[in-house]
Parts: structure tokens; C-alpha cells; sequence
């Protein structure tokens, strides 16, 4: 380390004021405070900081979606080769789905940080750490046979207009990766629904090549129960790709099909742990879209008359995308509400306008999205509820005395 | 029994480096500054030149807004320089001390027998009004405006804390007297806070005032949330506040008649070698009791006050008007350390759960550990903040200028030091005191 460090200190001054380099100042600093911790000493106000930043909040957050990330590459690889007839062990069904995303992550990370980098340098700031979060999300959210490009053009979208336009990472106003998302969603529905696009069924990289055997659906549980014709519930049986009954366990475990990050509870539910037990997602909002999820199911049940209505609130919670949005896209910072009161409402809101957007709108089998952008953009309008709460309180006092 | 009011909100931040409660002498220097920017909101127009002879409590300078505010000499000597700086701003008015203070005699007064008036002339008079600061704005109080109370904390929670019980020892009396003076001085009631843990019979039988007993972490010390608790600042209010020393200083004029800026000082922090009291006038050099005394062969940070609010000091510094603290930090500019993000390292400490917590004191450094953002984490200062406000709309409103939204919101409840803590754990490293402070100062401007 002592060499680099040297080495960095010999570059440096062709970046600062003046240098050749200055130009690329904030590359240069994005890495040299990624490799040391800068040297930088307060000038005003307090003269000693804690030891979190930037970088430790994100880096936190990328090691708890480290789970769902694997539990995901591994179902990718279960689901193809399950679609494809061929006994696998563990380790290749892991290495298959290894495959398939690697090029996704590689494409959003180089196309989203190629922009952070070049806004930073532009504006002449530091690169800020928001898109080491949003970069691992995006291929986390979409189907696994989203064409590259498509990641591209869609990342680029997301990270110029949702967030460099309205200043940068902690000013934008809706989630990154759901905007990327939605940006898919609309633009090209066929490849982001419907039966075909939630298993890979080609080969990856030469890897695991074969027919698809007879029977196969590549149906997601929500997907299926959508388009059900069954009237009743208890008629109702959630199937794998080959036709067998899903178990609670593979509900829980998320072996179906389905993007890597709307499956599995379990992983999620680690990463929930790690993201409260560090302080860095709220469980306020967590427990509150839950809250909100199963008292609208429950209102449903009572109110039903088709099966998925009927639907109990577990599967609601197991399936789709719903702990994912509610651990991981519901708690970002900068586009949920602000106040901890606010985090209620908001959670609670979100849980309430997912389950009735899955509900009610065949179009969408999946409400997370939906709602969690729809609730990005009331957030603030929550806020200014709860401080406007304060400052009557505040005003009162006046009143009072006077 | 006094009324107990809880802190839950707050942290206190484990630093090694904790004073000795032991007394170890009198510290002077030959020369002795005084530094107008310590008096927040006064505009100096000097009283005397260089070559003038002084006695302690002669003028050395008053404020231009509010000439009837004098600023007095804490020795008697020669004004040997008025060092300037940019726009021929005063940065500090150096005096060669007397090696026998010679004190100009302001007669012992009965403040019993005094009038409101003849109390506020006498302080005035003295020059040592600047001990009485007031809120809104957290500026040296205007004398003319009346207070709606005055606030005395009798406690100090920031890190490393003197511990006013031991540095009250021996002015019983002068804080008595000083607590009758300030009862004059003000229609409404005097509060005196103390904490669960004073044991001062000073302190906690104290006449003439109304006490509260608070128990929390820091800032319970703070007068500002002891008056959020208390008996909040409304638009157009006006309290003065003070601390149970500067009180003390108050009393000892009524006392002894004569100027006596002594104060009891503690000199702590990680890289002191041996911690301890000592008694010194406000503006001596602390070098003599920094020699020999600190780590060598690293970059140093001195401070005059704590590690929270206090002023960055040279080595050859001076104790400033207002504290009772000097300690003494790593700089940490020699420090390279790598991968901070991934550190399992105990040697960092952070307040929140993203680091491994350890039973233990730690050696900070006055390094920011990262680079301004913009603000992202939530809830963040709010944990730290036991104030009926929202500190980071406070603050959002306070960057834009928006005096309403300020008004709103509380901003003539704080003082900047209030939000010592929130600029501690904030992720986003922002100089949120600073902040603080020139939203306070443009709103003065504005207001008045």
C-alpha cells in the first residue's frame, strides 16, 4: 500500500489546480478515496467526525443485497436447466446464472458510473456513491433476458433524467433503478412481460445449450394467477415451470421464475436484517409496507370474488417483488419521506397501492414499481404534512401567550 | 425537588483523553491576547493604542452598535500591538502583563441593595457583559432589550467536559451573588439546570432561581435544549443565557469589586501526557502548559474549548474569552489509511451501527473520514437532536435563506452549537454549524 500511496502522492499535483490533468480531477480524487481515506481535516465547526460516510452507507447496502444476488444467480440456473430437461449440480446451475448477469451488471455499472463520472468532472464535485446502489439493482429487477442494449439505454435514461437533472445523487426525486425500470417497462412491454422473458432458456455463453421440454411455462406465480380462469382460490395451485406445485419452501427460497431480486424472501430477509442491525434502511418504512400490504389483502379477502382476491396475505408477501421493494427500493433515502413519521404513511401507502395494483390491473402482475414510484413522488407532500405539524404547534405557542 | 427532565436523543462520544480532577497551579504568560472575534456580534471600535497602560477592567474596547458594551482588560500592563487583518479587522489586541496584576477598584457591592438598573450599569461598567449571551441569533446580549428570562446551565456533557463541581469549588459565594445579580436583571425567572449527577451544594441549592434537573447525554448541557425543554423562545422573545462559571465571573465583580477573569481550565484530549486543572486568566498563552506535555512526532490539533465547538488554536494560542476547556487532538494530515470503507479497524468509531462497536475510548482525529455530499441518510441528525425541531428541514431552510420557513421551523430556539452533534455523525460531512451560524448572522442583519 505503501507504494501506491507514493505513487499517488507523485501524480497528484497534475490533477490539482494548475496540473496538466486538472481536468480529471474528480476521477483521479474518486479513486484515490477509494483506495485511502483522504487526509482532509475539518476547518470548521466540529473538529472530529464520525467515521461513516458516503461510501461505508452504500457499501453496506451492496453487501446486503449480496444475498439475494446469489440466491438469484443460483435460481436462474435451476430454472434453465429445469426448462431444459438437463441434471445440473449446484455449482453449474450457480456459474450458469453467473453468467447470464455478468454482462448485465458489467453494462449498467460502466454505463451509469461513465455518466456519474463524467457529471462530477463536469461540475467540478467529487463522484458521488448514489449509482454503486442503483448499478447493482437494475439487472436485479429485470428479467433475465433483457437484451443488453436495453440495460444500457435504459440506465443512461434513468440516470440523466431522473437524477444528474435534478442535481445529482440526494436531489432526485424518484428511485434510479425503478426508473430505469419503468423506462423498459413502457417502452418495450413484450420484452419485460409475459411468459418468456423470466427464464433464460438459451444457452449463456455456450453453457447449458438444449431444448425446452414439453410442458414448460415460463409463467411467473403472479403471472399465473392473473390470468387464471379458475374462480376460487382453494382451486388455485401456484406451478413451477414444469407443471409440479410450488411448495411454501420454493416460495420462500424464490426458486420460480421471476427477476433475481423478486425472489427470494429468505435472502431478502437477511439483507433486511443487515440494513437495520447497521441503521441504514429504516424498519419503519420495512414493517410499514408490510403493514399496509396485508391489511389490503385482508380488506380484499372479505370483499372477494375471484381468486385473486381470495389470495391469503403470505402469498402476497412471498411472491413478486414486494420484499424486495419494501426492504431495498421503499427505503432509499433520498426518494422515501423524510421524517419518521412520514415513513409510516409512506410505507403503509406503498404496501396499500402494490397489492391493489397487482389486484386490480390484469396489465401489471407486478404493482411494486408502481407503487413505490407513485409513492416517490407524494413523498415530500408527507413531509410537509408532518413539519407543517410542528410549525402550527410552534405558532400556537405565540398564540397562546399572546 | 426540582423538576427532572429526561434527554433521550443525544450521544456521547467516547473520547480517551479525560481529565484528571486534580488542581495543578496558576498559569500566566508574559503577554496576554484578546481576540475580538470570540464575542459573536460585536463590531470592536478600540479604546485604547498601542503604548496605553492598562489596569484589569479598564476598557480595551467597546462595541460599535452598542457603545455602552465595554470589553475589559482581564491584566494590567502595555498595549504593545493591535494585530489586524483583512479590511483592518481586529484579530487580536496583544497587552504585556504586570507580573503584579494591578485591578481597578469597581467597589464591593450589596447586589441585595442594588436596582435593575444600577446591577445591568455595574456589569456594563466592568466590561465582562460579553459573559451574557442571548437567543435569538446567539450573540453577546443586547442590554437594552429585556429579557423574557435568563437560562444558567450548571453542567457540561460535551466530550471531555470540565466537571463544574470541581471548578465551582471555592466560588460558592460568587455564584450565588452572580445568580441574585441576574434575578434583577430580568422581569421573568431565572433557571438554573443541573444535572442528576452535580453534587455541587452550590449548584443544587442555589437561591433565587427556579432549577431543573436534567439526565441524558450530550447536548443535555446545552442551554438551548434546556430551554426547548423549559420554556421554549417564541418569535419576538428575547433570554439571555449564560453558564454557571461565567456567572461566578459575574458574582466575584459584585464580590471583590475589581475585574478577576480567572477561570478554571481543564486541559485534556488524547495527546495530553498529563491532564489536570489549571487556573489562568481568559487570553493567556497556553504554550507553557503545552510544552513537554503532548505527543511528538505527529501533527497536532489545539483546541481552545471542545472537540465539538471549540476554536482551532496554534501552539503558542491563547485561551479564549468563553472557555473553561483546552484539549488537545491528533491532527491525523500525516494519516493514510487505506481501504477506509471496508476498515474493520476498532480504532474507528462511529455512532451509528456501521461500524463494529467496542467497550471502549477512542483517539479521534480531526480528519472528516470522507467527502461532502449533498444530504442522503434520513433520521440521522434526528437522533442527536432532543429539540422539539426538525433539524434537517431547519437546516434545508437555513441554506436557502428562507426566513420564513426559518422562522417556522425554530430558528431563534438555536445556537450553532446545538448542532455540534448533527455535524459529528452526519455522512454527508456537511459544516452544518458554519451553516448555522451564517444563516443566524444574515437573519440579524435582516431582523434588526
Amino acid at each position: 500500500m505503501k507504494a501506491l500511496r507514493k505513487y499517488l502522492d507523485k501524480i497528484k499535483p497534475n490533477f490539482e489546480e494548475g496540473g496538466k490533468l486538472h481536468w480529471l480531477w474528480s476521477t483521479y480524487d474518486a479513486f484515490e478515496t477509494f483506495l485511502f481515506v483522504p487526509n482532509r481535516t475539518s476547518r470548521s465547526g466540529v473538529h472530529i467526525h464520525d467515521a461513516r460516510d458516503s461510501k461505508r452507507t452504500m457499501i453496506i447496502v451492496i453487501l446486503a443485497l449480496i444475498p439475494a444476488l446469489l440466491v438469484g444467480m443460483y435460481n436462474i440456473g435451476l430454472q434453465h436447466y429445469t426448462a431444459v430437461g438437463i441434471e445440473a449440480d449446484i455449482f453449474t446451475k450457480f456459474i450458469y446464472g453467473l453468467l447470464a448477469i455478468l454482462p448485465q451488471l458489467i453494462v449498467s455499472y460502466v454505463v451509469g458510473l461513465g455518466i456519474e463520472f463524467a457529471v462530477a468532472q463536469f461540475k467540478k464535485e467529487e463522484v458521488a456513491e448514489g449509482f454503486l446502489v442503483s448499478g447493482i439493482l437494475i439487472p436485479m429487477i429485470l428479467p433475465v433476458d433483457t437484451p443488453l442494449w436495453m440495460i444500457a439505454v435504459a440506465t443512461a435514461f434513468a440516470v440523466i433524467f431522473a437524477k444528474e437533472v435534478f442535481g445529482g445523487t440526494g436531489y432526485n426525486v424518484f428511485n434510479v433503478a425503478l426508473i430505469a425500470r419503468a423506462f423498459l417497462f413502457f417502452s418495450y412491454p413484450s420484452k419485460m412481460s409475459g411468459d418468456q422473458v423470466w427464464v433464460r432458456t438459451r444457452d449463456t455463453f455456450g453453457m447449458g445449450g438444449g431444448q425446452v421440454i414439453d410442458g414448460y411455462s415460463g409463467a411467473t406465480p403472479l403471472g399465473q394467477i392473473n390470468t387464471t380462469e379458475v374462480s376460487s382460490f382453494s382451486d388455485f395451485t401456484f406451478t413451477g415451470i414444469t407443471g409440479e406445485p410450488l411448495t411454501f419452501t420454493d416460495m420462500f427460497l424464490g426458486l420460480y421464475p421471476g427477476s433475481i431480486g423478486e425472489a427470494s424472501t429468505l435472502a431478502i430477509l437477511i439483507g433486511a436484517a443487515i440494513l437495520i442491525i447497521t441503521g441504514i434502511g429504516s424498519w419503519k418504512t420495512m414493517l410499514s409496507v408490510f403493514l399496509g400490504g396485508t391489511f389490503t389483502v385482508l380488506l380484499l379477502n372479505v370483499f372477494a370474488h375471484n381468486a385473486y382476491m381470495e389470495m391469503p396475505p403470505m402469498y402476497h408477501l412471498l411472491l413478486g417483488g414486494f420484499a424486495f421493494g419494501a426492504v431495498f427500493m421503499a427505503t432509499d433515502p433520498v426518494t422515501s419521506a423524510r421524517t419518521e413519521k412520514g415513513k409510516w404513511i409512506y410505507g403503509f401507502l406503498i404496501g396499500l397501492l402494490a397489492v391493489t395494483i397487482r389486484v386490480f390491473n390484469p396489465g401489471y402482475a407486478e404493482g411494486m414499481m408502481l407503487a413505490i414510484l407513485f409513492m416517490n413522488a407524494f413523498a415530500p407532500l408527507i413531509d410537509f404534512y408532518v413539519v407543517d405539524a410542528n410549525i402550527k404547534q410552534r405558532l400556537k405557542r405565540v398564540t397562546n401567550k399572546a | 425537588m426540582a423538576n427532572l427532565i429526561n434527554i433521550k436523543k443525544g450521544l456521547q462520544i467516547p473520547l480517551l483523553g479525560a481529565s484528571e480532577e486534580v488542581l495543578r497551579g496558576k498559569v500566566t504568560s508574559e503577554f496576554v491576547r484578546i481576540c475580538p472575534e470570540d464575542f459573536h456580534g460585536i463590531t470592536p471600535k478600540l479604546a485604547v493604542k498601542v503604548d496605553d497602560r492598562v489596569k484589569a477592567g479598564n476598557t480595551l474596547f467597546y462595541s460599535k452598535d452598542h457603545p455602552e458594551i465595554f470589553f475589559a482588560s482581564p491584566v494590567s500592563g502595555v498595549v504593545t500591538e493591535v494585530v489586524r487583518g483583512e479590511k483592518r479587522r481586529i484579530l487580536n489586541i496583544v497587552i504585556k502583563a504586570d507580573s503584579e496584576i494591578e485591578y481597578e477598584d469597581f467597589g464591593i457591592k450589596n447586589v441585595s441593595s442594588l436596582s435593575s438598573e444600577e446591577v445591568k450599569q455595574s456589569i456594563l461598567e466592568a466590561g465582562i457583559w460579553f459573559l451574557i449571551k442571548q437567543r435569538p441569533y446567539d450573540v453577546v446580549a443586547v442590554p437594552g432589550k429585556q429579557p423574557r428570562d435568563i437560562f444558567v446551565t450548571g453542567f457540561d456533557t460535551a466530550p471531555l467536559a470540565p466537571s463544574y463541581d470541581f471548578m465551582l469549588e471555592g466560588q460558592e459565594a460568587d455564584l450565588q451573588t452572580g445568580l441574585d445579580a441576574l434575578a434583577k436583571l430580568t422581569s421573568g425567572k431565572v433557571y438554573l439546570s443541573i444535572s442528576t449527577k452535580t453534587k455541587s451544594k452550590a449548584l443544587r441549592d442555589a437561591k433565587n432561581v427556579v432549577i431543573t434537573e436534567f439526565n441524558g447525554p450530550h447536548p443535555a448541557g446545552n442551554v438551548g435544549v434546556q430551554i426547548n425543554h423549559i420554556k421554549p423562545v417564541n418569535r419576538g422573545e428575547v433570554v439571555w443565557t449564560l453558564n454557571a462559571m461565567d456567572v461566578a465571573l459575574i458574582g466575584r465583580l459584585f464580590n471583590r469589586g475589581r475585574v478577576d477573569l480567572t477561570r478554571t481550565v481543564t486541559l485534556c484530549g488524547s495527546e495530553v501526557k498529563q491532564t489536570g486543572y489549571y487556573k489562568m486568566l481568559i487570553g493567556t498563552e497556553l504554550s507553557s502548559i503545552f510544552n513537554g506535555n503532548v505527543t511528538e512526532g505527529i501533527s497536532l490539533r489545539y483546541i481552545s474549548g471542545n472537540p465539538l465547538t471549540g476554536r482551532k488554536i496554534a501552539k503558542d494560542g491563547v485561551l479564549r474569552a468563553y472557555d473553561s476547556q483546552v484539549t488537545v487532538i491528533p491532527e491525523g494530515d500525516d494519516v493514510h489509511e487505506a481501504f477506509g470503507w471496508a476498515s474493520l479497524s476498532p480504532k474507528r468509531y462511529s455512532s451509528g451501527g456501521t461500524y463494529l462497536k467496542f467497550n471502549k475510548k477512542y483517539r479521534l482525529d480531526a480528519r472528516l473520514l470522507g467527502g461532502p455530499r449533498a444530504i442522503i441518510v434520513s433520521n440521522e441528525y434526528d437522533k442527536v437532536f432532543p429539540m422539539d425541531i426538525f433539524p434537517e428541514q431547519l437546516i434545508k431552510a437555513t441554506l436557502a435563506f428562507n426566513i420564513d420557513k426559518m422562522e417556522q421551523l425554530g430558528i431563534y430556539e438555536v445556537a450553532p452549537e446545538d448542532f455540534a452533534l448533527c455535524e459529528f455523525v452526519d455522512t454527508s460531512k456537511l459544516e452544518i454549524q458554519r451553516i448555522i451560524r451564517t444563516g443566524l448572522d444574515l437573519l440579524r442583519n435582516e431582523m434588526e
